[in-house]
């Protein structure tokens, strides 16, 4: 599949973040046509195009707006449709491997912005907020100074464009803390609260920031309207499969001789990005690899060819999550790798559930010793029965996801765990007798 | 912590950790005009807590990090109890409880960073300057800290200072940029604006110009932010007239032509331009023809003209049949 590039064509553009260069580039020109359409059209549009979220849980975008309780006709609003619309972009991009967000909006600003106000019109709301990742502060300079051009050229604030339709956009700072990607997560954390994730239901279109109808959309998610509403549905499903439409950024790192940012359809394989990114390292080879962040279960060299996208990748047992998909190669440690994530999601479990909170903490001391050679023949079950009790028992997503990577490694990778026993503890496991000697990849490669 | 030599818990600073909070004398005071820019902060919001973070971020742009009377100041203004406040300070990571350095250097040590390097840089960091996860070396010039996914995997191993990047690092190169930075030196990241200090970056994520002067503001706007990596697959597309299929408008409209990038404006430092000499010293034709496109020296190309912008736009007739029967995926999944 061919390179298309959509969200990423203005990147190499001379002062791609200024207002000057985004209106050269047919900037705001999605907004002007979104305005002359009802709101109702707007999310009909969406829903058509098939647009599926990219923060990773690909929800169809349309159908998201469309939940927000809007007044009906002739009707005085009350309860949720009379309460004020929330729109919320997620910008907190965090996940390991993930490095999509920051680059777009430090590159392309009023992209995003762009597609906030069409989003906001969309779902009749007044009140925007961009919540950056703390740790990206120069895509929050650069959100800040492009509000600042838009609000000047009439794009936000009072009467958008002569339209009578306001809205406000705030750039908000978050301050480090992994869980506030999670949706409800961030709206606490928006609130002025710990990042703690909310019980859902009540979901946020119903009961979201303030307890109002909520909206909360990914960065590359709104970055991408503006291109839908210019090329139209028929246009945007162009672009891959029919389930799962439209460009997408794969951003490709690790092991490969020229990680980076590759934008193509929907269902590009691995194999053609690898080829793009010119490949694993030179003298090595593809070991395992992730293709949607470390929260989705690990591929391997035979996953090469399944398609990327959202139902083609969960067919094959992953998830096609942020498609961030890290490279690693036969000197990198499946298990060290699988301890490092794994104290990523003890570090930043909120502490709010149980399983999520304990359970990581115990699978990074049972790793530990494995890594260090410490390891009894009961941890390889041991790992999984912690990694059993978490995934579909945590409150929220982060304790499913640092399950991911313990199962999977498990699956595919089962004999570099009991390389790792001590020999007796392998006699014990009854397997040193049949194995063919395995290859341990030295521990402390990674140091 | 394997990786990282002894327990998380252990280095911890945030979290339920409940540890005595050092006073420190002679600390910049939060003024009437602090006060003023909290408020404003308040007011941004449809309900004031909303600005709590901010108005942290703001208390640490003054004193470097969440001090106790950052807490009373927050508690105050928002009409709540200091331990409501110390509550969410201590939930997130880039809250300090103790002084911060004049920089903060982070240095991701998640997987992906750590097996390119990442845990080695610490490692020599650490050591070089005595100090360990957040803590400050006795001159006061550096906190040193390891850091969670830093979303620049594609320049890993990432280092920051002050949360600008320090793209693709090794042990040599952190080891001369720390040492620059104790010299009172303040080397131009490879991504962000030029250095200023934790307390001034803090004023910018609290949502407040960080700069007096327009020009010094537009310069940290102005910061480089495309390495190698942003751009790869965008020079990959243009090198082989690859694009998306054009929009089916009755009418054609110009799409967007992207620009053929020259030195200096797309944000590139001269370590990214070598980088890209060295790709097209590579000896792959189609990325040395790139290169050279991409030369500073090069003539401005035809791209520029309206006559021939359709050449290099998305909606190049001739790339229609092309570039559409390449992306309308008719493989089944």
């Amino acid at each position: 599949m061919p390179l298309t590039p959509v969200l990423t064509q203005r990147f190499a553009a001379e002062r791609s973040w200024t207002l000057e260069t985004y209106e050269r580039l047919d900037g705001y020109a999605a907004l002007r046509q979104a305005l002359a359409m009802t709101p109702d059209e707007l999310v009909a549009l969406v829903k058509d195009s098939g647009l599926r979220g990219r923060g990773g849980a690909g929800f169809p975008t349309g159908m998201k707006w469309s939940f927000i309780p809007q007044p009906k006709p002739g009707e005085t609003p009350t309860g949720p449709a009379a309460a004020p619309k929330y729109l919320v972009v997620n910008a907190d991009e965090g996940e390991p491997g993930t490095c999509k967000d920051v680059p777009l909006m430090m590159a392309d600003p009023h992209s995003l912005i762009e597609g906030v106000a069409i989003a906001a019109y969309a779902i009749r709301s007044h009140f925007a907020v961009i919540y950056v990742r703390g740790e990206a502060v120069h895509a929050h300079r650069r959100l800040v100074a492009a509000v600042q051009e838009a609000y000047a050229a009439g794009y936000l604030g009072t009467d958008v464009l002569g339209s009578g339709w306001d809205v406000e956009l705030v750039v908000h700072a978050g301050a480090g803390a992994y869980i506030c990607g999670e949706e409800t997560a961030l709206l606490e954390s928006l609130e002025g609260y710990r990042g703690q994730p909310r019980l859902k239901p009540p979901f946020p279109a119903v009961a979201g920031l303030y307890g109002s109808p909520t909206v909360i959309n990914n960065v590359e998610t709104l970055a991408t309207v503006p291109y839908v509403v210019r090329g139209g549905a028929e246009w945007f499903k162009r672009f891959g499969p029919e389930k799962s439409p439209g460009p997408k950024i794969y951003s490709l790192s690790g092991r490969v001789v020229h990680p980076g940012q590759y934008e193509a359809p929907m269902g590009t394989t691995m194999r053609e990005l690898l080829a793009m990114a010119g490949g694993v390292r030179p003298g090595h080879r593809l070991k395992f690899w992730t293709p949607g962040g470390s929260s989705t279960p690990y591929f391997t060299p035979e996953h090469l060819d399944v398609p990327l996208d959202f139902d083609s990748v969960g067919k094959a047992g992953s998830m096609l999550g942020t498609t961030a998909l890290m490279v690693f190669d036969e000197t990198d440690s499946i298990v060290e790798a699988t301890l490092r994530f794994t104290e990523f999601y003890a570090h930043e479990s909120c502490g709010k559930c149980t399983p999520c909170r304990e359970g990581t903490s115990w699978l990074v001391q049972v790793l530990e010793r494995l890594v260090h050679g410490q390891g009894k023949a009961t941890d390889l079950d041991l790992l999984t029965d912690i990694a059993d009790n978490i995934l579909g028992r945590s409150f929220c997503a982060l304790g499913d996801g640092a399950t991911s990577c313990i199962a999977s490694s498990m699956k595919y990778f089962r004999d570099d765990y009991v390389a790792l026993l001590p020999p007796d503890e392998q006699v014990r496991l009854g397997r040193s007798l049949r194995l063919e000697p395995v290859a341990a990849v030295p521990v402390g490669a990674m140091a | 912590m394997t990786a990282l030599g002894s327990s998380r818990e252990a280095e911890a600073t945030t979290g339920l950790d409940a540890g005595p909070t050092a006073h420190v004398a002679d600390l910049p005071p939060l003024t009437a005009q602090t006060e003023a820019e909290a408020r404003e902060l308040m007011a941004r919001y449809p309900q004031p807590r909303s600005a709590l973070l901010p108005m942290l971020h703001l208390v640490q742009s003054v004193q470097g990090y969440v001090s106790p009377e950052g807490v009373g100041f927050c508690a105050r203004l928002l009409g709540l109890t200091k331990a409501e406040i110390g509550a969410v300070a201590t939930f997130y990571t880039m809250f300090k409880r103790h002084p911060t350095g004049e920089h903060l250097v982070s240095v991701c040590t998640n997987t992906l960073c750590a097996v390119l390097g990442g845990k080695r840089i610490y490692d020599a960091l650490s050591a070089d300057l005595g100090v360990g996860h957040d803590q400050t070396t006795a001159d006061g010039t550096i906190t040193l800290e390891h850091a969670e996914c830093l979303a620049a995997c594609d320049h890993a191993p990432v280092v920051t200072v002050d949360y600008e990047f320090y793209d693709q690092q090794d042990v040599e190169s952190a080891r001369a940029l720390v040492t620059a930075l104790r010299m009172g030196e303040k080397p131009p990241p490879t991504r962000g604006a030029p250095l200023t200090d934790f307390r001034g970056v803090s004023r910018q994520l609290a949502g407040l110009s960080q700069h007096a002067d327009a020009a010094a503001a537009q310069a940290a706007v102005d910061g480089p932010s495309a390495g190698v990596p942003t751009l790869v697959g965008v020079r990959l597309a243009a090198e082989r007239g690859e694009t998306a299929p054009p929009y089916d408008t009755p009418e054609p409209e110009p799409a967007p032509a992207p620009d053929v990038p020259t030195a200096g404006t797309t944000g590139e430092t001269p370590a990214e331009q070598a980088a890209d000499t060295a790709v097209a010293a590579a000896g792959n034709p189609a990325e040395r023809a790139g290169a050279e496109q991409h030369h500073p020296d090069t003539p401005e190309p035809a791209g520029r003209q309206p006559a021939e912008r359709g050449a290099e736009g998305t909606d190049r007739p001739a790339t229609q049949g092309q570039a559409g029967s390449g992306t309308s995926v008719e493989r089944e999944v």
